[in-house]
């Protein structure tokens, strides 16, 4: 066991302050006007938080590449659900132009 | 080495017997099984991570169908209760952390503790949770035959009802996995108690500190899209 590979205590407690001024960042960006960046902000914000309990709490960061791979994918085909779900709803209305089969 | 020749309960060996007694007969060494161990979290995660995925789409399909209805939903969220639970859960993080951290260096007392930290945080969020839930209950908008929603906006109310439906399943299933997880932290508890993990075995506080996470990043993501997105946004 590589004991150098590890995070230490000093890591965890930054990463911990981090996410909670993160965390205060974004419930103060919700109490401002911002039309649509609001929830751009604040899923911004989430991803950030993630990311740092992946790499940091979670260790990916020392994970073999083959963990990195397994995560990395679920990301792709979540991104596929998400993506081609709302590509598909968010386009429905389009079908008003002239449909030959009406 | 079969299950059998693993220490009996209450049987006091050195760290490197019982590193050896833990060994299935599988594995070349004990990094290749803690390795392959890890693994295999990790992809159980990955299906975990796809099963909530459908509950996100679900939610933003829904979202953008309904937007006014959605809105005014999300607005009767309390702000607070979510940014307490917030802390909670990173802070029951960073216990985790330590207790992995400290089972790691070999010492039970310091593992002990942090995972009782992670416990009562665990509960205390739950706890804060049951509070939300009940007022949802006093104020009818649990979905059913009870559900009622006073609208003032260009929205049917029935919307804000498929609203509560996913939020009650969202954090529902947050929940439950925030329960199993407190049983798990539970037998590791006893395990430690017992002196079953070792610098060389601890493989199982490794592997629920990973579950553990993966519950609070889902967390981390049902609290902007339940509480936050949604707050600026006059309904129409």
């Amino acid at each position: 066991m590589n004991e150098h590979a590890h995070p230490s205590v000093k890591t965890f407690v930054a990463v911990w302050a981090t996410l909670l001024v993160l965390t205060a960042l974004t419930v103060f960006a919700a109490t401002l006007e911002l039309g649509p960046f609001n929830a751009i902000v604040a899923l911004s914000i989430a991803t950030i938080k993630a990311v740092l309990v992946l790499l940091f709490f979670m260790e990916l960061r020392y994970s073999t590449a083959l963990t990195k791979v397994a995560v990395v994918s679920a990301i792709f085909f979540l991104m596929l659900l998400v993506g081609l779900s709302l590509a598909d709803y968010l386009t429905r209305g389009w079908s008003s132009y002239i449909n030959p089969f009406r | 080495m079969t299950r059998s020749m693993r220490p009996k309960r209450g049987l006091k060996l050195p760290d490197s017997e019982l590193a050896v007694h833990n060994l299935r007969h599988h594995f070349a060494d004990l990094e290749q099984q803690s390795a392959t161990a890890k693994f295999g979290m990790w992809i159980f995660l990955v299906t975990e991570i796809m099963f909530f995925g459908g509950l996100f789409a679900s939610y933003l399909i829904y979202r953008l169908s309904y937007y006014n209805a959605w809105v005014a939903g999300s607005q009767t969220m309390e702000i607070k209760y979510g940014t307490a639970n917030t802390a909670v859960l990173i802070c029951s993080s960073l216990t985790m952390v330590m207790a992995v951290h400290w089972s790691k260096l070999g010492s039970r007392k310091l593992t002990a503790l942090f995972l009782i930290l992670t416990l009562v945080l665990g509960i205390v969020f739950l706890g804060v949770k049951a509070v939300e839930y009940h007022e949802h209950w006093v104020h009818h908008e649990v979905p059913g035959p009870n559900f009622h929603f006073e609208h003032t906006g260009n929205y049917d109310p029935r919307h804000v009802s498929i609203f509560f439906s996913l939020y009650f399943a969202m954090t529902g299933m947050h929940a439950l996995h925030m329960v199993i997880g407190a049983g798990l932290l539970t037998w590791l508890l006893i395990a430690n108690g017992l002196g079953r993990f070792s610098p060389e075995y601890n493989s199982p506080v490794e592997l629920v500190g990973l579950y553990w996470h993966f519950v609070d990043i889902i967390w981390i993501y049902l609290f902007p899209l339940l509480y936050l997105i949604s707050h600026h946004h006059p309904g129409g």
